[in-house]
Parts: structure tokens; C-alpha cells; sequence
């Protein structure tokens, strides 16, 4: 790699040609202020935070955009650079609603911190402002404008990264409004719920759809028996709401602490994962033998079937039909565990703990109701669980490991990976393969799928045949995989899509990185290890090996795909307009 | 209440894909497609922006950006007259506040609103360049200055019966 030298403040550096002077001044320990900026995904040089003096450049210089040059001499704290900052920072904050503390992003916003940090301690403009309506008809995403900064990494995100773009930066000058079209509610506007947006936002003006206050209520209601159950992705990453290292396994004290909120029973829904493979492995291969319609897609991310259904309903055939593993267990909780508990299913009260708001979203549609009342009653999002958790005065950090309750909390290795991009296909090869050969895997982990690479490719020969698979994350390489799906160009059996990039680990309801941290660590990397670590620690490391999961078939289900796991693991899907 | 615009009337919408088949393949094709999709339309609804974000490809907020960005789209229909009224300083000065709210009273609209019968939109514009004329409107291409509210409601009336 080229590198140029470049002073900084007086500190001279090598970085790499290309890197920006924001960069650089990184690798000189100093730490520029931003806003707009979000690396890799928003470096549009708008806000105009991050100025710098350099040196033989006529006007102050976005630091964000600039190029190192080599010889290059820059000044990042100047008279100039830093009445220039405040006065841009200053008339942010003239209209902004700054009721930081009923903010949910109190003590966690960027626009807060940086008040703090410029030493903001009047506003010299007391600007006008328009009062906006909150728009929050959408289950998942609540939009507040009155507390956006303009810095388009929503917009970004949506429209980049997802390849979605419901979110614009519209009208002009003081009445400039992030926003979808028309004034529509995002409820009303193709937008998958993914919530990749409020993790980019850098302030309170995106945020889950909070629902802490009906568990609070169902917890207190003596008529309810309470259940939860937490995706695997969860479990490394809850510790962070509570200072812990970014890819901390927390499953032990996530236990405990639901426990202590008062939840009856305490279930993983890797249980239900296991189940998934069951389900779809068997799914694939009959669709292999018998001229189904391939390629069979995954369906665990409600975000990704939301997108199928508004943006590719030519694929909804080869959806799999099996529900996401969390409606999979609330419908077995209605059905199965309130059999054996001789309950009502109207007096089963379900909450899943899940990286994602889409699920939010999907737990109210209408036909994911086995059992005549919804799957799942409730959803809460990581960074809910970790309010309530605190709202509790629960001391997290110092709680004991404790296990799930057992038959529903048993899983497997393969069903934790299900939280990092390629996990899915990767426990649905673990199973497929010994059901077609016979024999054991020796190796069951496979690398092909693993990774941050867009659109991953993977061979398996099994016995008389491969097994064509590929991998998707973040519905803009969905996009891009499925476009050559359709044109021929690529033929697979199975096809992994999950909504977010880097999978559930870096899912919307996960706990929000800052721009700073962004800089330092890639959460869909930090997480992902975490997960492959908790697969390594685990015991049983292949579905179909879950003696829970064989009990459940043997007990009630019968076989896969049998007519009883149809009535209450599958589900169908709708196409569903743009505008 | 999508595609009823473009369906209603097919020789407007037959206009709109040739303009859109025209320009798509050139580069800063969103322009001009705006601009004739609007003089065709009389607006930019909805369903004619979404129409052209299909075409290109893009999303749509990536047009209606544009189209609210720019003054001279506008996305709600002119009516058949549109009344520019100047508030520039030299109208301004000799009353044409006044004169404003008089035509607000007499078509019982706000500016940039048309009439329910779609026969008027009211806007107030910058200085038309006829500032000796001052206070001035235009309805249409028809200038009339020297005004004062009380000749509103007679040329209101005027346009009113054609
Ligand atoms: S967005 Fe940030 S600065 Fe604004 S009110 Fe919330 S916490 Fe305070
Ligand atoms: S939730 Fe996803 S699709 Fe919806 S606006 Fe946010 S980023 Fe876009
Ligand atoms: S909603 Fe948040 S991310 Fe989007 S522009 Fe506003 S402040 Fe930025
Ligand atoms: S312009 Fe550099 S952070 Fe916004
Ligand atoms: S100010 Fe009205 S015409 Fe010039």
C-alpha cells in the first residue's frame, strides 16, 4: 500500500494513500468532531462539523472528504476551525427539540455529545422552528423530525445499502425535511422495517416502536403466564447496553435477568431454529426430488420476505413456507405447552427478544395465529430488553449465569449461528448432508458461507448431487443476487437471505454504534465471532442431533412437513404494492 | 387512487412514455422528463412520479427530492387560470398585500391552492418587471397593474363566466 506523510497539529503520520483527513488525524490520536459522517455508508461532507485548516487551501476544509496528499500540513484546533464549529453546531441546536431527557437517546446521542464536547453552553441564534408531527403509525419505526439534524445517513442507508430509498431528503432551505414522499406515514411507503436506519441515525429522530410498557402490564397481570424466548443474536450483544466489550457472550446473565423481571419460563429460541432446519431442510430436499420450485429461499427475516413481497413478488414460490423460528415456538407455546399445561391459549402471553424491529412488524400479521391468537403477542427490540433491564434496577454485570428452562431452551450450535450472515445456510447444510449421505460430518463448520462478503457462493456434493447454494445479506445484494437469478445468469438449489446487513447480529433492534466506534470496529464482524464462538462452546453442534427437538416430533408433531407441523410452523405470503 | 391519474387519459399517458423513452438512456435524463411530464400533466401527482421512477429505475424519492426542491414543479393541479400576484418591494410598498388578501376573500383560497371548480390557482411571485405598473398581477399571460382591491372582484368575474 502507498502511504503519504501528512502533519497533524504538529504530529506527523503515515496513513495510506486515499485515506481522509479525518483518518489520518485518527492515527494521530486526534479526534475530530462529525455529524454527518458515517464510514462506509454516509461520506457526503454536509454537515460541515468537521472542519480543518489546511494548510494553502483557501476556505476551511470538511475533514470527512478531504484527501491526504502527501507533505500535506493540517490544523484541527484554530481560532478559526473552532469558532467556525460552534457556530455550525450552534445553529443545529437553534432547531432542534432538545428535550434530552425524555429522549430515547439520552446519554447516547452523537449531537449530544458533541454539545458536551465543544463546550456549547448558550445557543446564540434562537432560531424559528416548525413543529412536526410525530409519524409513528408504523409497528416498527418511529419518526421524529423535530429532532432531525439533515444528515442524511437514513437516507443513505435505505437507499444504498438496502437499495430501498423510502426516506428522501425533501422540500428546500428552512423547510428542508427528511421524510418519505408526499407526506406519507412510513407505514404507508414500501419500507421493509428493517430499522438500519435508526442504527445510522445519530440522534432521536428514528427509533423502535417501544413496547416495554404491555410486557410491564402482561408481567403484572396475575391471569398471564408470561413466557419469552431470545434469538441467538441477543445473547452477543445485550452486554454492550451495560458497557460490556462489543462480542461479549451474555446468554448466562440475559437468562438470569429475565428471570428477575419476572417471566414464567425463560426459552431460546434456538429451540425453534433447530426446528426450522428440520422443517426447511426437509423442504429443500423434496423440493430437489420432486421438480419443486427452486431456488428454495429462506424466510427467517421478516425484513427480507417484506421485500420480497413489495419489490420480487415473482419469488414468493420459492420462499419457504416455514414461519420464522420465534412465531414457530409462540405457536408451539399455544398449541403444544399449553396442552401439556392443561392452559387456555388466550391466558399464554409471548414476548421474543430480537435484534430486529421488522419483527415487530411481523408478529401482527394476521395469519401467523396457529393456535386463534397470535404467535407472539409482543416483541421488544435488544436495546428494549436493556431498558426494562435497567428500569428494574437489575445490575446486570454482576449477575450469575443461569440456563434456560429446559425442552424449549435446548438447542444446538447450529441453531446460534442462525444470527450472522450465512448461519442459516450453514446449519441447513449440517443436517441436509447427513440425511442425504447417512454419514456424520466431520467438519461441520463452512467457511464459503461465513463473512461480510455481499453475496457468498458455496458447492456441496452430497452423494449423487451438489448442492448449488448462495448467501445474501442486506436487501441490496438480495437485489442484485436475485436479478441474475432471474436472468439466468446463476442457477441455485438454496438461497440464504437475510434483510440486515451481516445478518440478525447487526440487526435494527440492536444496540446503536456510534460513528466514532464505526471507525474502530465493524459489529457485523465483533458479533459474528461471538456467535461462532458460542457454536464452538456448545455441545451439540447439528439440528437434528437436538434430543428436544426429536421429542417434540416424536410428542406431538410427527414427522417434518407432517400436516400437524404445516398447521402451525408454515405460513404463505402476499404480494404487496409500492405506492 | 394509483394509476387513475395515468389511466384517466390515455393520449396524456402515451405522451408521457414517449418523453420518458426519449430521454431515458441520457444522462440527467430526471430534468427534462420532470419538466415535459409536467407541462403534460399540468402536475406532478404521484402516480406519474412513480411512473418515471419505475422507467429509470430509481427510487422514488430520489425524484420527488427534486420535484419539491425546484419552485417550478409543483405537485398539486394548476387550475385553468393562474393568478401571480408580485409581493416585490415596489408592489409590496403600494399595497399589494391588500390586493392579495382580497383575492384570497374573493376565491376563497390560500396561496398556492387552486379553486375546488379548477378554474384558478392564486401564487404570489417575485417582482414580474413591471414595477412602474406597481401593484401588479397576471392571470395567465394577461398583465393588469395599477390595482387596487376593490377592481378584484369585477376581472375575478370576468374570467369567471368564460
Ligand atoms: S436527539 Fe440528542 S440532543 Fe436531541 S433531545 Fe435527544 S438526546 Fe438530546
Ligand atoms: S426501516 Fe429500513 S426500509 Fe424502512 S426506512 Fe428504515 S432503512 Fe428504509
Ligand atoms: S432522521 Fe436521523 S439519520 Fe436521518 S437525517 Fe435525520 S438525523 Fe440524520
Ligand atoms: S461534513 Fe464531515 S462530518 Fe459532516
Ligand atoms: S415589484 Fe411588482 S413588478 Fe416589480
Amino acid at each position: 500500500m502507498e502511504m503519504v506523510k501528512v502533519t497533524i497539529d504538529g504530529v506527523q503520520v503515515e496513513v495510506p494513500k486515499g485515506s481522509t483527513v479525518l483518518e489520518a488525524a485518527k492515527a494521530a490520536n486526534i479526534d475530530i468532531p462529525t455529524l454527518c459522517y458515517l464510514k462506509g455508508i454516509n461520506e457526503i461532507g454536509a454537515c460541515r462539523m468537521c472542519l480543518v485548516e489546511v494548510k494553502g487551501a483557501r476556505a476551511l476544509q470538511a475533514s470527512c472528504v478531504y484527501p491526504v496528499s502527501d507533505g500535506m500540513e493540517v490544523k484541527t484546533n484554530t481560532p478559526a476551525v473552532r469558532e467556525a464549529r460552534r457556530v455550525n453546531l450552534e445553529l443545529i441546536l437553534s432547531n432542534h427539540d432538545r428535550n434530552c431527557l425524555t429522549c430515547v437517546r439520552n446519554q447516547n446521542c452523537e449531537l449530544q455529545e458533541l454539545s458536551q464536547k465543544l463546550g456549547v453552553d448558550s445557543i446564540r441564534f434562537e432560531g424559528e422552528s416548525i413543529n412536526y408531527s410525530v409519524d409513528d403509525f408504523s409497528p416498527s419505526i418511529v419518526r421524529d423530525p423535530n429532532k432531525c439534524i439533515l444528515c442524511r445517513r437514513c437516507v443513505s442507508v435505505c437507499r444504498n445499502v438496502q437499495g430501498i430509498g423510502v426516506i428522501g431528503a425533501n422540500d428546500r432551505g428552512f423547510n428542508t425535511i427528511v421524510s418519505p414522499v408526499f407526506d406519507m406515514s412510513l407505514n404507508e411507503v414500501p419500507c421493509i422495517n428493517c430499522g438500519q436506519c435508526i442504527l445510522a441515525c445519530p440522534v432521536g429522530a428514528l427509533k423502535e416502536k417501544d413496547d416495554t410498557q404491555k410486557v410491564w402490564d402482561a408481567l403484572n397481570n396475575p391471569e398471564l403466564c408470561v413466557l419469552v424466548q431470545t434469538a441467538p443474536a441477543v445473547r452477543v450483544a445485550l452486554g454492550e447496553e451495560f458497557g460490556m466489550e462489543m462480542g461479549t457472550i451474555v446468554k448466562g446473565k440475559m437468562v438470569a435477568a429475565l428471570r428477575r423481571l419476572g417471566f414464567d419460563k425463560v426459552y431460546d429460541t434456538d429451540f425453534a431454529a433447530d426446528l426450522t432446519i428440520m422443517e426447511e431442510g426437509t423442504e429443500l430436499l423434496d423440493r430437489i426430488e420432486n421438480g419443486g420450485k427452486l431456488p428454495l429461499i429462506t424466510s427467517c427475516s421478516p425484513g427480507w420476505i417484506k421485500y420480497c413481497e413489495h419489490y420480487y413478488p415473482e419469488f414468493l414460490d420459492n420462499l419457504s413456507t416455514c414461519k420464522s423460528p420465534h412465531e414457530m415456538m409462540g405457536a408451539l407455546l399455544k398449541s403444544y405447552f399449553a396442552e401439556k399445561n392443561n392452559m387456555d391459549p388466550s391466558k399464554i402471553f409471548v414476548v421474543s427478544i430480537m435484534p430486529c424491529t421488522a419483527k415487530k412488524f411481523e408478529a401482527q400479521r394476521p395469519e401467523l395465529s396457529a393456535a386463534g391468537y397470535p404467535d407472539v403477542d409482543v416483541v421488544l427490540t435488544t436495546r428494549e430488553l436493556a431498558r426494562m433491564i435497567k428500569e428494574a434496577g437489575i445490575d446486570f454485570v454482576r449477575l450469575p449465569d443461569e440456563e434456560f428452562d429446559p425442552l424449549f431452551g435446548d438447542s444446538t450450535g447450529a441453531a446460534v449461528i442462525f444470527g450472522a450472515t450465512g448461519g442459516v445456510m450453514e446449519a441447513a447444510l449440517r443436517t441436509v448432508a447427513e440425511i442425504v449421505t447417512g454419514k456424520s460430518l466431520e467438519n461441520v463448520e463452512i467457511a464459503d458461507v461465513r463473512g461480510i462478503d455481499g453475496v457468498k457462493e458455496a458447492e456441496i456434493a452430497l452423494g449423487d448431487i451438489t448442492i448449488r447454494a448462495a448467501v445474501a445479506h442486506g436487501t441490496a445484494n438480495a437485489k442484485a443476487l436475485l436479478e441474475k437469478v432471474k436472468s439466468g445468469e446463476k442457477e441455485y438449489h438454496f438461497i440464504e437471505v437475510m434483510g440486515c446487513p451481516g445478518g440478525c447480529v447487526n440487526g435494527g433492534g440492536q444496540p446503536i454504534v456510534s460513528a466514532k466506534e464505526h471507525m474502530d470496529v465493524d459489529p457485523r464482524l465483533a458479533r459474528a465471532a461471538a456467535i461462532y464462538q458460542e457454536d464452538r462452546n456448545l455441545p451439540i453442534r447439528k439440528s437434528h442431533e437436538n434430543p428436544s427437538v426429536k421429542r417434540i416430533y416424536d410428542e406431538f408433531l410427527g414427522q417434518p412437513n407432517s400436516h400437524k407441523a404445516h398447521e402451525l410452523l408454515h405460513t404463505h405470503y402476499v404480494p404487496r404494492k409500492k405506492y | 387512487m394509483a394509476t387513475s391519474v395515468l389511466a384517466n387519459d390515455s393520449q396524456k399517458f402515451a405522451e408521457l412514455q414517449k418523453v420518458i423513452a426519449q430521454y431515458k438512456e441520457q444522462e440527467g435524463a430526471l430534468m427534462p422528463i420532470l419538466h415535459r411530464a409536467q407541462e403534460i400533466y399540468g402536475y406532478l401527482p404521484l402516480d406519474v412520479q412513480n411512473y418515471i421512477a419505475e422507467e429509470l429505475g430509481i427510487p422514488l424519492t430520489d425524484i420527488y427530492g427534486v420535484a419539491t426542491f425546484y419552485s417550478q414543479f409543483t405537485l398539486k393541479p394548476k387550475g385553468k387560470y393562474t393568478i401571480g400576484i408580485c409581493m416585490g418591494t415596489a408592489c409590496y410598498v403600494k399595497g399589494a398585500q391588500k390586493v392579495l388578501d382580497k383575492l384570497q376573500e374573493v376565491l376563497n383560497i390560500g396561496v398556492g391552492d387552486t379553486t375546488d371548480d379548477g378554474k384558478f390557482t392564486l401564487d404570489a411571485t417575485r417582482c414580474l418587471g413591471a414595477c412602474g405598473l406597481a401593484p401588479v398581477m397576471m392571470i395567465n399571460d394577461q398583465v393588469y397593474g395599477r390595482l387596487s382591491p376593490d377592481d378584484i372582484e369585477g376581472i375575478i368575474s370576468k374570467y369567471k363566466d368564460e
